[in-house]
């Protein structure tokens, strides 16, 4: 744990991302097989699942640091970090620091403690607690909590482990994605310097786009690009291979069971085929909004009601392999001929002979409920990861309204004690009736000046929430909306955020209901 | 008539007729350190510590009428005795005893329990009511011992040293600057300091506060401050100023860096947690010491340490005062 915990501290106390990957290449360089592996699995973001509710993990930090409970919620309040919070009230270790391998704390400890009754569990954690020093009880308890996070990107890790194992980032890419178990084989799977290898259910690494900043134009000629609609769904590969199908999302989780139309459709596919796609609610004709498909999106087995009513499909854009051979290097315009030929429901090419042909289809994106157009080069390759030059995104502008600050609570993580989660208000008669919730979109002297506000106003407290007086006027901007009963103001809203500050703007400036629900037409 | 109240400039002694770190101007002020949220200008007359007197001058300008009292003189202003006592919060830093017809209050001012090598220790005064500040009162913050902090701050500035690179250290110009100068390893290369911190090194050295040598950081050529420590205050953070140190470290010194999310919002490489206020152990043993039943609560986290004494036997009240608690950016 010592060494993992120094590499977390390093890491973390530095913004300079040469250092970070300085930090991890000595790491792995270093780290017996069975710490590399797990250092591998929890760097990439994954997480084990918390053996017990955090309420507990509160209760016995309470207890160690003998304080009541209503003193460590307030701490909590402050830090913004539960690990944090508990790592920082329990008493001072007794040693120095744990000389145990993390693999001991991950597969001795962490893991039986699941299966292990609560007075256990709470032992174990007191016990533990005492092995630690203060850095590392911080990373071991985000370990137990599900919350470890680093901040260092997928690319900044790939760039460590190819410096430090000399295995190119691209193989590296591709052995880790999908589910890849933290053990000394895989380990030494990922490391082995034969590169022909790629197993049966692996997808490859994701092409993203950009986005596209300015006129279109700028691009140069039209002729030279395809024009699709930007699906608002999951994206995914799917995989045809040795009988076999898997799906899998970008996040790298295999999802094959969730969607099973998608999985009867790719049985029709030829054996090395490897599909890109978008997966979306599909009813009618027409693409279900995004809210709908998320009702899915968690359901690891789908019921007969659910599937009735957000049948879902793939809209395939893209063919990585065919034949069993991989077609990443070969042209776009090559790959999308070969694809047109397979049964599968194709992300159709729009017509586009001018660039104001684009814009004009991109206007009409919303009546489809896609959320702009693609623009990908027809002699481009299939990338790695978010380069910038051959696809695009183009999307159309979000809708934005004039809101109310009513209510604020404070942040977590970078923003723990200051207010930064916001709730907005509409006019509803004389009334403000809460429409939005928004954390982002501001700038840090915004943030300060607003939480200086939230502090000097705050009219009455339920709990972590403040009410504030109804002063402030933001405009926010959205992607989406949809009617919802479950919501006071009868309508929800996707990706909310703050566009702009109306200092300019009077509370009774703002926008009403009516004009909002008047949004859902268009 | 009480001893003490609240008023619209500040805390007010009615029988005496004076106020203790008012923030409007007042007739009479007694003032317990010269950060800027305690010794506010604009009062007719002010009174301090000894030690405080020359800080105070440079702060309010050489037209304010200051007195100086040693720590544990009596003065007596119509009936009441006032005595000033070390707080160990900065150089001067005082308590003030307030006690009248059998009766005493302290006011703490800003304290911390911990050495300073830069002050006189906090001394515990006993008294029937007691004025604490609580800008770090949670029981997330328990201090290191600040030789073990020194320790770290050595080792950053030796590795920023062995790549040539120069360390720039942002502490209040007042009292964390002198506390870490005088801290550090001075055998590991130059010490610069901007011009605020240097002002105060030139008080703090003819009240004789032993610092090591520190030349103020005028040179416009970046290699000539490569390996060398710069202190300044973080105000600077972000400016200019910064350009002549070329690629340089950057670390803060403050309580606030105990947690992690304050040390990812200030965007330097490093922070180190040390304060000149004391943390929640030394708040709750200050207490204790003083024997005081009833105890009000100034600035920082006042609900939860009114509410834990309220729930363990004292007579808390939390008081809506004009100090400031960021210690990062404000007075510490």
């Amino acid at each position: 744990m010592k060494h993992f915990a120094e590499l977390y501290t390093a890491l973390d106390s530095t913004t300079k991302t040469s250092a970070k990957v300085a930090a991890m290449e000595a790491y792995f360089r270093q780290a017996p097989a069975s710490d590399a592996a797990w250092a591998t699995y929890f760097l990439r973001g994954e997480k084990l699942r918390s053996p017990f509710p955090s309420r507990l993990l509160r209760q016995w930090a309470a207890e160690a640091a003998g304080i009541p409970a209503w003193l460590f919620a307030e701490c909590y309040e402050s830090v913004g970090d539960l690990a944090e919070t508990a790592a920082l009230l329990v008493p001072e270790a007794e040693t120095e620091s744990s000389s145990l391998p993390l693999t001991e704390w991950v597969e001795q400890r962490l893991i039986p403690l699941r299966k292990l009754p609560e007075a256990e569990q709470r032992e174990t954690i007191l016990r533990s607690w005492q092995k630690l020093n203060a850095s590392e009880r911080f990373v071991w308890n985000k370990l137990i909590t599900g919350g470890f996070r680093v901040g260092v990107s997928e690319g900044l890790v790939l760039r460590a482990l190819a410096a430090a194992t000399e295995v190119p980032e691209s193989v590296l890419a591709h052995r880790l994605s999908g589910a890849w178990k933290p053990t000394p084989e895989a380990w030494a799977a990922l490391i082995s310097q034969e590169t022909a290898d790629a197993a049966v259910s692996q997808p490859y690494p994701f092409f993203l786009s950009h986005p596209l900043e300015g006129a279109a134009e700028q691009l140069g000629n039209v002729a030279d690009w395809l024009v699709e609609r930007k699906w608002d769904g999951i994206r995914a590969q799917v995989i045809r291979r040795k009988g076999e199908v898997h799906i899998w999302s970008r996040g790298g989780e295999q999802i094959t069971d969730r969607f099973p139309e998608v999985l009867s459709e790719a049985w029709r596919l030829p054996n090395g085929t490897v599909l890109d796609g978008e997966i979306l609610g599909w009813n009618d004709g027409r693409v279900l909004p995004f809210a709908d498909l998320q009702q899915r999106i968690a359901r690891r087995k789908p019921g007969k009601a659910i599937l009735a009513k957000v049948p879902a499909r793939l809209m395939a854009f893209d063919l990585l392999e065919a034949d069993g051979v991989d077609l990443r290097a070969r042209p776009l315009s090559e790959r999308r001929a070969i694809l047109e030929t397979l049964p599968v429901n194709l992300s159709p090419r729009l017509p586009a002979l001018t660039w104001d042909d684009v814009a004009a289809l991109r206007a009409s994106s919303r009546e489809l409920g896609t959320e702009g157009v693609m623009l990908k080069r027809l002699q481009s390759p299939y990338g790695v990861g978010r380069q910038r030059g051959d696809w695009w995104k183009s999307k159309i502008e979000p809708y934005s309204v004039d809101a109310v600050l009513i209510n604020a609570q404070r942040g977590h993580g970078r923003r723990a004690s200051l207010y930064t989660a916001y709730t907005f208000g509409v006019w509803d008669g004389d009334k403000l009736v809460p429409f939005a919730k928004a954390y982002s979109g501001l700038t840090d002297v915004e943030i300060r000046a607003a939480d200086s506000f939230i502090r000097r106003n705050t009219v009455e407290r339920f709990g972590p929430v403040c009410a504030v007086t109804p002063e402030l006027v933001f405009e926010i901007a959205f992607e989406g909306i949809q009617r919802s009963p479950r919501h006071k103001s009868g309508i929800a809203v996707r990706f909310p955020r703050m566009a702009r500050w109306r200092t300019d703007k009077k509370a009774a400036d703002a926008d009403t209901i009516e004009t909002v629900k008047a949004l859902l037409r268009t | 008539m009480p001893l003490l109240e609240l008023r619209p400039a500040g805390l007010y002694c009615p029988p005496g007729d004076f106020y203790i770190d008012p923030w409007k101007g007042v007739d009479r002020a007694i003032i317990t350190h010269g950060h800027a949220d305690h010794a506010r200008g604009g009062s007719n007359s002010y009174l301090c510590c000894s030690d405080s007197v020359a800080i105070l001058q440079t702060r309010l300008g050489p037209q304010a009428s200051i007195q100086g009292v040693a720590y544990g003189e009596t003065v007596h202003f119509s009936g009441v005795n006032v005595t000033l006592f070390p707080a160990g919060h900065i150089f001067g830093a005082a308590q003030v005893k307030v006690e009248s017809g059998g009766y005493s209050w302290v006011v703490s001012g800003d304290y911390k329990v911990e050495p300073d090598a830069t002050c006189a220790a906090f001394q515990p005064v006993r008294c029937h009511s007691f004025v604490t500040e609580a800008t770090f009162a949670l029981p997330i913050y328990r201090w290191r011992p600040s030789a073990e902090v020194f320790s770290q701050v050595n080792d950053w500035w030796r590795s920023n040293a062995a790549e040539k690179r120069a360390s720039v250290l942002y502490a209040y110009s007042l009292g964390k600057a002198q506390r870490l100068l005088s801290g550090v390893d001075a055998e590991i290369g130059p010490i610069y300091t901007h011009t605020a911190v240097e002002r105060i090194n030139e008080v703090y050295r003819q009240a004789g506060v032993l610092l090591p040598q520190t030349t103020q950081a005028l040179d416009s050529d970046a290699a000539s401050y490569a390996g060398s420590l710069i202190v300044a205050p973080p105000g600077v953070e972000g400016s200019t100023w910064l350009r002549r140190f070329g690629d340089c470290s950057t670390a803060i010194a403050s309580g606030w860096m105990q947690v992690r999310g304050q040390r990812r919002r200030r965007a330097v490489d490093r922070g180190f947690t040390l304060s000149d206020h004391a943390d929640w152990p030394g708040l709750l043993s200050a207490i204790r010491e003083t024997g005081a039943e009833t105890i009000w609560v100034t600035h920082g986290s006042i609900e939860p340490l009114v509410r834990w004494l309220n729930e363990n036997g004292w007579d808390a009240k939390g008081l809506a005062t004009q100090f400031t608690s960021d210690e990062a950016e404000a007075a510490e």
